[in-house]
Protein backbone atom coordinates (compact mmCIF):
# COMPACT_ATOMS: atom_id res chain seq x y z
CA UNK A 1 0.00 0.00 0.00
CA UNK A 2 0.91 3.64 -0.25
CA UNK A 3 1.68 3.74 3.44
CA UNK A 4 4.94 1.80 3.27
CA UNK A 5 6.40 3.96 0.53
CA UNK A 6 6.46 1.31 -2.18
CA UNK A 7 5.03 1.20 -5.64
CA UNK A 8 3.97 -2.05 -7.22
CA UNK A 9 5.32 -1.73 -10.76
CA UNK A 10 4.29 -3.84 -13.72
CA UNK A 11 5.44 -3.57 -17.31
CA UNK A 12 2.96 -5.48 -19.43
CA UNK A 13 3.21 -6.24 -23.13
CA UNK A 14 0.51 -8.09 -25.06
CA UNK A 15 2.63 -11.21 -25.20
CA UNK A 16 3.56 -11.36 -21.53
CA UNK A 17 4.29 -9.50 -18.33
CA UNK A 18 7.81 -8.23 -18.84
CA UNK A 19 8.56 -6.99 -15.39
CA UNK A 20 6.90 -6.84 -12.03
CA UNK A 21 8.38 -5.71 -8.75
CA UNK A 22 8.42 -3.13 -5.97
CA UNK A 23 9.90 0.28 -6.63
CA UNK A 24 10.30 3.64 -4.96
CA UNK A 25 10.15 5.77 -8.10
CA UNK A 26 9.29 5.45 -11.78
CA UNK A 27 10.40 7.97 -14.41
CA UNK A 28 8.87 7.97 -17.88
CA UNK A 29 7.85 10.38 -20.63
CA UNK A 30 4.28 11.21 -21.68
CA UNK A 31 3.09 12.42 -25.04
CA UNK A 32 2.63 16.11 -24.25
CA UNK A 33 4.00 16.52 -20.79
CA UNK A 34 7.63 15.45 -21.14
CA UNK A 35 9.42 13.51 -18.42
CA UNK A 36 7.33 12.63 -15.43
CA UNK A 37 8.25 10.86 -12.21
CA UNK A 38 5.88 8.89 -10.04
CA UNK A 39 6.48 8.49 -6.33
CA UNK A 40 4.41 6.43 -3.93
CA UNK A 41 1.18 8.24 -3.13
CA UNK A 42 0.89 9.85 -6.56
CA UNK A 43 -2.71 10.62 -7.45
CA UNK A 44 -4.50 8.45 -9.99
CA UNK A 45 -3.08 9.20 -13.41
CA UNK A 46 -3.50 7.97 -16.97
CA UNK A 47 -1.06 8.97 -19.67
CA UNK A 48 -0.06 8.10 -23.20
CA UNK A 49 3.67 7.50 -23.58
CA UNK A 50 6.10 8.28 -26.37
CA UNK A 51 9.17 6.16 -27.21
CA UNK A 52 11.33 6.69 -24.19
CA UNK A 53 13.78 5.35 -21.70
CA UNK A 54 11.79 4.50 -18.58
CA UNK A 55 13.67 4.13 -15.30
CA UNK A 56 12.27 2.07 -12.47
CA UNK A 57 14.07 2.75 -9.19
CA UNK A 58 13.65 -0.53 -7.38
CA UNK A 59 13.12 -0.93 -3.67
CA UNK A 60 16.60 -2.48 -3.29
CA UNK A 61 18.30 0.61 -4.71
CA UNK A 62 19.05 -0.68 -8.19
CA UNK A 63 17.55 0.81 -11.31
CA UNK A 64 15.73 -1.20 -13.94
CA UNK A 65 16.02 0.48 -17.33
CA UNK A 66 13.31 -0.21 -19.88
CA UNK A 67 12.99 0.97 -23.45
CA UNK A 68 9.27 1.65 -23.90
CA UNK A 69 8.20 2.18 -27.50
CA UNK A 70 4.97 4.00 -26.91
CA UNK A 71 2.09 2.83 -24.79
CA UNK A 72 0.21 3.91 -21.71
CA UNK A 73 0.80 4.33 -18.05
CA UNK A 74 -1.81 3.86 -15.38
CA UNK A 75 -0.91 5.14 -11.93
CA UNK A 76 -2.58 4.79 -8.55
CA UNK A 77 -1.10 5.75 -5.16
CA UNK A 78 0.29 2.25 -4.68
CA UNK A 79 0.95 0.97 -8.18
CA UNK A 80 2.20 1.88 -11.63
CA UNK A 81 1.29 -0.16 -14.70
CA UNK A 82 3.01 0.43 -18.00
CA UNK A 83 1.07 -1.01 -20.95
CA UNK A 84 3.13 -1.15 -24.07
CA UNK A 85 2.84 -3.21 -27.23
CA UNK A 86 6.61 -3.02 -27.58
CA UNK A 87 8.86 -2.68 -24.56
CA UNK A 88 12.26 -4.16 -23.82
CA UNK A 89 14.18 -4.51 -20.60
CA UNK A 90 17.70 -3.10 -20.81
CA UNK A 91 19.25 -6.57 -20.39
CA UNK A 92 17.36 -7.85 -23.46
CA UNK A 93 18.49 -5.11 -25.82
CA UNK A 94 21.04 -5.88 -28.49
CA UNK A 95 23.22 -2.76 -28.39
CA UNK A 96 24.94 -3.41 -31.69
CA UNK A 97 21.66 -3.88 -33.48
CA UNK A 98 20.21 -0.73 -31.97
CA UNK A 99 23.28 1.22 -33.02
CA UNK A 100 23.05 -0.06 -36.56
CA UNK A 101 19.34 0.74 -36.61
CA UNK A 102 20.10 4.27 -35.50
CA UNK A 103 22.68 4.73 -38.25
CA UNK A 104 20.31 3.36 -40.84
CA UNK A 105 17.52 5.65 -39.69
CA UNK A 106 19.79 8.68 -39.61
CA UNK A 107 20.95 7.99 -43.13
CA UNK A 108 17.41 7.52 -44.35
CA UNK A 109 16.39 10.79 -42.71
CA UNK A 110 19.10 12.65 -44.56
CA UNK A 111 17.50 11.48 -47.79
CA UNK A 112 14.04 12.53 -46.74
CA UNK A 113 11.71 12.63 -43.75
CA UNK A 114 8.91 10.22 -43.19
CA UNK A 115 7.02 9.16 -40.11
CA UNK A 116 8.23 5.56 -40.18
CA UNK A 117 11.96 6.27 -40.16
CA UNK A 118 11.49 8.99 -37.57
CA UNK A 119 9.81 6.54 -35.22
CA UNK A 120 12.51 3.95 -36.00
CA UNK A 121 15.11 6.53 -34.96
CA UNK A 122 13.19 7.32 -31.77
CA UNK A 123 12.99 3.62 -30.96
CA UNK A 124 16.70 3.17 -31.51
CA UNK A 125 17.34 6.19 -29.26
CA UNK A 126 15.12 4.81 -26.52
CA UNK A 127 16.94 1.46 -26.69
CA UNK A 128 20.37 3.02 -26.55
CA UNK A 129 19.38 5.35 -23.73
CA UNK A 130 18.08 2.38 -21.75
CA UNK A 131 21.37 0.51 -22.02
CA UNK A 132 23.33 3.69 -21.32
CA UNK A 133 24.94 3.46 -24.73
CA UNK A 134 23.67 6.80 -25.94
CA UNK A 135 26.26 9.48 -26.40
CA UNK A 136 24.82 12.49 -24.53
CA UNK A 137 26.12 14.90 -27.18
CA UNK A 138 23.89 13.27 -29.76
CA UNK A 139 20.81 13.10 -27.62
CA UNK B 1 -4.28 -67.52 -56.21
CA UNK B 2 -4.36 -67.44 -52.39
CA UNK B 3 -0.65 -66.63 -51.93
CA UNK B 4 -1.02 -63.52 -54.10
CA UNK B 5 -3.84 -62.26 -51.90
CA UNK B 6 -1.68 -62.72 -48.84
CA UNK B 7 1.07 -60.60 -50.37
CA UNK B 8 -1.37 -57.82 -51.26
CA UNK B 9 -2.70 -57.79 -47.68
CA UNK B 10 0.81 -57.67 -46.25
CA UNK B 11 1.50 -54.59 -48.40
CA UNK B 12 -1.64 -52.86 -47.23
CA UNK B 13 -0.84 -53.54 -43.59
CA UNK B 14 2.61 -52.07 -44.08
CA UNK B 15 1.17 -48.92 -45.61
CA UNK B 16 -1.39 -48.49 -42.82
CA UNK B 17 1.38 -48.96 -40.28
CA UNK B 18 3.43 -46.20 -41.91
CA UNK B 19 0.42 -43.88 -41.87
CA UNK B 20 -0.20 -44.71 -38.23
CA UNK B 21 3.34 -43.69 -37.36
CA UNK B 22 2.80 -40.31 -38.99
CA UNK B 23 -0.57 -39.65 -37.36
CA UNK B 24 0.81 -40.73 -33.99
CA UNK B 25 3.71 -38.29 -34.35
CA UNK B 26 1.36 -35.47 -35.33
CA UNK B 27 -0.85 -36.28 -32.37
CA UNK B 28 2.07 -36.02 -29.96
CA UNK B 29 3.33 -32.80 -31.51
CA UNK B 30 -0.13 -31.22 -31.32
CA UNK B 31 -0.50 -32.33 -27.69
CA UNK B 32 2.75 -30.68 -26.70
CA UNK B 33 1.84 -27.50 -28.60
CA UNK B 34 -1.53 -27.19 -26.85
CA UNK B 35 0.27 -26.63 -23.58
CA UNK B 36 2.49 -23.92 -25.07
CA UNK B 37 -0.46 -22.27 -26.82
CA UNK B 38 -2.44 -22.31 -23.60
CA UNK B 39 0.42 -20.61 -21.77
CA UNK B 40 0.47 -17.92 -24.42
CA UNK B 41 -3.26 -17.38 -24.04
CA UNK B 42 -2.90 -16.90 -20.30
CA UNK B 43 0.24 -14.74 -20.68
CA UNK B 44 -1.79 -12.33 -22.80
CA UNK B 45 -4.54 -11.98 -20.19
CA UNK B 46 -2.95 -9.28 -17.96
CA UNK B 47 -2.47 -6.88 -20.87
CA UNK B 48 -5.96 -7.29 -22.25
CA UNK B 49 -7.54 -7.00 -18.80
CA UNK B 50 -5.64 -3.81 -18.03
CA UNK B 51 -6.31 -2.23 -21.38
CA UNK B 52 -10.01 -3.02 -21.06
CA UNK B 53 -10.08 -1.35 -17.65
CA UNK B 54 -8.29 1.70 -18.97
CA UNK B 55 -10.66 1.98 -21.96
CA UNK B 56 -13.63 1.85 -19.60
CA UNK B 57 -12.24 4.46 -17.27
CA UNK B 58 -11.31 6.72 -20.15
CA UNK B 59 -14.69 6.43 -21.82
CA UNK B 60 -16.31 7.37 -18.52
CA UNK B 61 -13.81 10.13 -17.81
CA UNK B 62 -14.07 11.86 -21.16
CA UNK B 63 -17.48 13.41 -21.63
CA UNK B 64 -19.16 12.72 -24.95
CA UNK B 65 -16.38 11.07 -26.92
CA UNK B 66 -16.88 11.25 -30.64
CA UNK B 67 -14.27 8.67 -31.52
CA UNK B 68 -15.46 6.82 -34.63
CA UNK B 69 -14.43 3.56 -32.95
CA UNK B 70 -17.12 4.02 -30.33
CA UNK B 71 -20.07 5.34 -32.32
CA UNK B 72 -22.08 2.70 -34.17
CA UNK B 73 -23.04 3.74 -37.71
CA UNK B 74 -26.76 4.54 -38.15
CA UNK B 75 -27.05 2.15 -41.08
CA UNK B 76 -25.05 -1.02 -41.58
CA UNK B 77 -24.46 -1.35 -45.29
CA UNK B 78 -21.35 -3.48 -45.35
CA UNK B 79 -20.04 -5.91 -42.79
CA UNK B 80 -16.48 -7.11 -42.74
CA UNK B 81 -15.73 -10.60 -41.44
CA UNK B 82 -12.30 -11.56 -40.20
CA UNK B 83 -12.36 -15.37 -40.50
CA UNK B 84 -9.55 -16.97 -38.53
CA UNK B 85 -8.60 -20.49 -39.63
CA UNK B 86 -5.47 -22.64 -39.79
CA UNK B 87 -2.82 -22.68 -42.49
CA UNK B 88 -2.94 -26.46 -42.71
CA UNK B 89 -5.61 -29.10 -42.74
CA UNK B 90 -5.60 -32.44 -40.90
CA UNK B 91 -7.37 -30.91 -37.94
CA UNK B 92 -10.86 -32.39 -38.18
CA UNK B 93 -13.71 -29.94 -38.32
CA UNK B 94 -11.68 -26.96 -37.13
CA UNK B 95 -11.50 -25.03 -40.39
CA UNK B 96 -14.90 -26.16 -41.60
CA UNK B 97 -16.58 -24.81 -38.45
CA UNK B 98 -15.25 -21.28 -38.89
CA UNK B 99 -15.79 -21.29 -42.65
CA UNK B 100 -19.37 -22.52 -42.33
CA UNK B 101 -20.20 -19.88 -39.71
CA UNK B 102 -18.71 -17.12 -41.85
CA UNK B 103 -20.39 -18.30 -45.02
CA UNK B 104 -23.75 -18.49 -43.23
CA UNK B 105 -23.43 -14.86 -42.13
CA UNK B 106 -22.43 -13.75 -45.61
CA UNK B 107 -25.42 -15.52 -47.17
CA UNK B 108 -27.73 -13.86 -44.64
CA UNK B 109 -26.21 -10.49 -45.53
CA UNK B 110 -26.67 -11.10 -49.23
CA UNK B 111 -30.32 -12.06 -48.69
CA UNK B 112 -30.86 -8.77 -46.85
CA UNK B 113 -29.05 -7.12 -49.77
CA UNK B 114 -26.23 -5.86 -47.62
CA UNK B 115 -22.62 -5.83 -48.63
CA UNK B 116 -19.87 -7.93 -47.09
CA UNK B 117 -16.12 -8.26 -47.22
CA UNK B 118 -14.05 -11.19 -45.99
CA UNK B 119 -10.59 -10.84 -44.51
CA UNK B 120 -9.28 -14.41 -44.56
CA UNK B 121 -6.70 -15.20 -41.90
CA UNK B 122 -4.94 -18.51 -42.51
CA UNK B 123 -4.34 -20.24 -45.83
CA UNK B 124 -7.39 -22.47 -45.52
CA UNK B 125 -9.80 -19.52 -45.29
CA UNK B 126 -8.15 -17.81 -48.21
CA UNK B 127 -8.33 -20.88 -50.42
CA UNK B 128 -11.95 -21.57 -49.50
CA UNK B 129 -13.31 -18.09 -50.11
CA UNK B 130 -11.19 -17.39 -53.16
CA UNK B 131 -12.26 -20.62 -54.84
CA UNK B 132 -15.93 -19.80 -54.26
CA UNK B 133 -15.54 -16.30 -55.61
CA UNK B 134 -16.38 -14.27 -52.49
CA UNK B 135 -15.32 -10.65 -52.21
CA UNK B 136 -12.01 -10.67 -50.37
CA UNK B 137 -9.95 -8.02 -48.71
CA UNK B 138 -6.28 -8.51 -48.00
CA UNK B 139 -5.46 -11.94 -46.68
CA UNK B 140 -3.11 -12.85 -43.87
CA UNK B 141 -1.45 -16.22 -43.41
CA UNK B 142 1.63 -18.08 -42.35
CA UNK B 143 1.36 -17.73 -38.58
CA UNK B 144 -1.70 -19.73 -37.52
CA UNK B 145 0.05 -22.10 -35.11
CA UNK B 146 2.07 -19.44 -33.26
CA UNK B 147 0.75 -15.93 -33.93
CA UNK B 148 2.77 -12.93 -32.75
CA UNK B 149 1.51 -9.54 -31.69
CA UNK B 150 2.94 -8.03 -34.88
CA UNK B 151 0.60 -10.28 -36.89
CA UNK B 152 -2.38 -9.05 -34.87
CA UNK B 153 -1.19 -5.50 -35.36
CA UNK B 154 -1.10 -5.72 -39.15
CA UNK B 155 -4.58 -7.24 -39.23
CA UNK B 156 -5.83 -4.58 -36.80
CA UNK B 157 -4.39 -1.73 -38.81
CA UNK B 158 -5.94 -3.03 -42.00
CA UNK B 159 -9.36 -3.65 -40.42
CA UNK B 160 -9.33 -0.24 -38.73
CA UNK B 161 -8.42 1.50 -41.99
CA UNK B 162 -11.31 -0.24 -43.77
CA UNK B 163 -13.66 0.86 -41.03
CA UNK B 164 -12.42 4.43 -40.73
CA UNK B 165 -12.47 5.01 -44.49
CA UNK B 166 -16.15 4.03 -44.49
CA UNK B 167 -15.60 1.04 -46.76
CA UNK B 168 -17.22 -1.19 -44.16
CA UNK B 169 -19.62 -0.20 -41.37
CA UNK B 170 -18.64 -2.83 -38.87
CA UNK B 171 -16.04 -5.53 -38.42
CA UNK B 172 -16.66 -8.90 -36.85
CA UNK B 173 -14.25 -11.63 -35.83
CA UNK B 174 -15.10 -15.26 -36.50
CA UNK B 175 -12.80 -17.63 -34.68
CA UNK B 176 -12.69 -20.70 -32.47
CA UNK B 177 -12.64 -19.93 -28.79
CA UNK B 178 -10.51 -22.20 -26.64
CA UNK B 179 -12.45 -23.13 -23.51
CA UNK B 180 -10.42 -26.15 -22.45
CA UNK B 181 -8.42 -28.89 -24.13
CA UNK B 182 -11.67 -30.82 -24.41
CA UNK B 183 -13.99 -28.12 -25.69
CA UNK B 184 -13.78 -25.27 -28.15
CA UNK B 185 -16.52 -23.33 -29.88
CA UNK B 186 -16.84 -21.19 -32.97
CA UNK B 187 -17.80 -17.66 -31.97
CA UNK B 188 -18.59 -14.45 -33.79
CA UNK B 189 -17.62 -11.29 -31.94
CA UNK B 190 -18.02 -7.65 -32.93
CA UNK B 191 -14.65 -5.89 -33.21
CA UNK B 192 -15.46 -2.33 -34.29
CA UNK B 193 -17.37 -0.29 -33.47
CA UNK B 194 -16.82 -1.25 -29.87
CA UNK B 195 -20.03 -2.37 -28.24
CA UNK B 196 -21.70 -0.52 -25.39
CA UNK B 197 -20.68 -3.23 -22.95
CA UNK B 198 -17.02 -2.58 -23.69
CA UNK B 199 -17.00 1.06 -22.69
CA UNK B 200 -19.71 1.21 -20.05
CA UNK B 201 -19.09 0.11 -16.51
CA UNK B 202 -16.05 2.30 -15.95
CA UNK B 203 -16.40 5.12 -13.48
CA UNK B 204 -13.41 7.24 -14.47
CA UNK B 205 -11.88 6.44 -11.14
CA UNK B 206 -8.99 4.25 -10.17
CA UNK B 207 -9.43 1.32 -7.83
CA UNK B 208 -8.66 3.55 -4.89
CA UNK B 209 -11.65 5.76 -5.70
CA UNK B 210 -9.83 8.93 -6.74
CA UNK B 211 -10.64 10.29 -10.18
CA UNK B 212 -7.90 10.16 -12.78
CA UNK B 213 -5.69 12.91 -13.99
CA UNK B 214 -5.02 12.63 -17.72
CA UNK B 215 -2.03 13.62 -19.75
CA UNK B 216 -2.63 14.39 -22.58
CA UNK B 217 -6.42 14.87 -22.41
CA UNK B 218 -8.68 11.80 -22.16
CA UNK B 219 -9.90 12.21 -25.77
CA UNK B 220 -6.37 12.16 -27.08
CA UNK B 221 -5.36 9.14 -25.00
CA UNK B 222 -8.48 7.34 -26.15
CA UNK B 223 -7.55 8.09 -29.75
CA UNK B 224 -4.22 6.27 -29.41
CA UNK B 225 -5.57 3.65 -27.03
CA UNK B 226 -8.51 2.35 -29.07
CA UNK B 227 -6.42 1.02 -31.98
CA UNK B 228 -4.24 -0.77 -29.40
CA UNK B 229 -7.37 -2.18 -27.81
CA UNK B 230 -8.61 -3.50 -31.16
CA UNK B 231 -5.21 -5.11 -31.75
CA UNK B 232 -5.26 -6.72 -28.32
CA UNK B 233 -8.69 -8.19 -29.12
CA UNK B 234 -7.43 -9.62 -32.40
CA UNK B 235 -4.32 -10.97 -30.72
CA UNK B 236 -6.44 -12.73 -28.09
CA UNK B 237 -8.59 -14.20 -30.88
CA UNK B 238 -5.52 -15.42 -32.77
CA UNK B 239 -4.10 -17.07 -29.66
CA UNK B 240 -7.42 -18.74 -28.90
CA UNK B 241 -7.62 -19.94 -32.48
CA UNK B 242 -4.08 -21.34 -32.34
CA UNK B 243 -4.77 -23.25 -29.12
CA UNK B 244 -8.02 -24.58 -30.59
CA UNK B 245 -6.26 -25.61 -33.78
CA UNK B 246 -3.79 -27.73 -31.83
CA UNK B 247 -6.57 -29.26 -29.74
CA UNK B 248 -8.58 -30.11 -32.86
CA UNK B 249 -5.52 -31.54 -34.58
CA UNK B 250 -4.66 -33.68 -31.60
CA UNK B 251 -8.18 -35.11 -31.50
CA UNK B 252 -8.27 -35.70 -35.25
CA UNK B 253 -4.88 -37.41 -35.21
CA UNK B 254 -5.79 -39.51 -32.22
CA UNK B 255 -8.85 -40.88 -33.98
CA UNK B 256 -6.80 -41.44 -37.14
CA UNK B 257 -4.27 -43.43 -35.09
CA UNK B 258 -7.03 -45.45 -33.45
CA UNK B 259 -8.59 -46.10 -36.81
CA UNK B 260 -5.26 -47.25 -38.23
CA UNK B 261 -4.87 -49.69 -35.35
CA UNK B 262 -8.33 -51.07 -36.02
CA UNK B 263 -7.55 -51.45 -39.72
CA UNK B 264 -4.30 -53.25 -39.01
CA UNK B 265 -6.10 -55.65 -36.67
CA UNK B 266 -8.76 -56.48 -39.24
CA UNK B 267 -6.31 -56.77 -42.11
CA UNK B 268 -4.02 -59.11 -40.18
CA UNK B 269 -6.99 -61.29 -39.35
CA UNK B 270 -7.94 -61.53 -43.01
CA UNK B 271 -4.32 -62.08 -43.99
CA UNK B 272 -3.87 -64.91 -41.47
CA UNK B 273 -7.00 -66.57 -42.69
CA UNK B 274 -5.80 -66.30 -46.28
CA UNK B 275 -2.46 -67.84 -45.31
CA UNK B 276 -4.20 -70.65 -43.44
CA UNK B 277 -6.41 -71.27 -46.45
CA UNK B 278 -3.51 -71.42 -48.83
CA UNK B 279 -1.64 -73.88 -46.54
CA UNK B 280 -4.74 -76.07 -46.26
CA UNK B 281 -5.16 -76.04 -50.02
CA UNK B 282 -1.52 -76.96 -50.53
CA UNK B 283 -1.75 -79.89 -48.09
CA UNK B 284 -4.90 -81.07 -49.80
CA UNK B 285 -3.11 -80.93 -53.12
CA UNK B 286 -0.11 -82.87 -51.79
CA UNK B 287 -2.29 -85.47 -50.16
CA UNK B 288 -4.39 -85.73 -53.29
CA UNK B 289 -1.27 -86.07 -55.42
CA UNK B 290 0.28 -88.73 -53.12
CA UNK B 291 -2.91 -90.75 -53.13
CA UNK B 292 -3.12 -90.62 -56.89
CA UNK B 293 0.50 -91.87 -57.11
CA UNK B 294 0.01 -94.72 -54.58
CA UNK B 295 -3.14 -95.84 -56.43
CA UNK B 296 -0.95 -96.42 -59.42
Amino acid sequence: MAGDGRLRVEVVSPERTLFSGDATQVVTRTMDGGEIAFLPGHIAFLGALVENHTRIHLADGTVQDVAVHGGFVEVAPDHVTVLSDAAELAQQIDVERARRARERAEQALRAGHDAETESALRRAHARLAAVGGLDPAQH
Amino acid sequence: MAGGQERILRGRIRSVQATKKITRAMELIAASRIVKAQQRVSAAVPYSERITEVVKDLAAGSSGTDSPFLAPRPEIKTTCYVAITADRGLCGGYNAGVLRATEGEIKADVLRSRGYLVIPVGRKAEGYFRFRGYTLGRSFSGFSDAPSYADAKSIGEYAASLYLSGEVDRVELVYTRFISAGSQEVVRRPLVPLGEEVVSGGDGRSASGASYEFEPGPEKILETLLPRYVEARIYAALLNAAASEHAFRQRAMKSATDNAEELIKNLSRVMNRARQDSITTEIMEIVGGAEALSAN
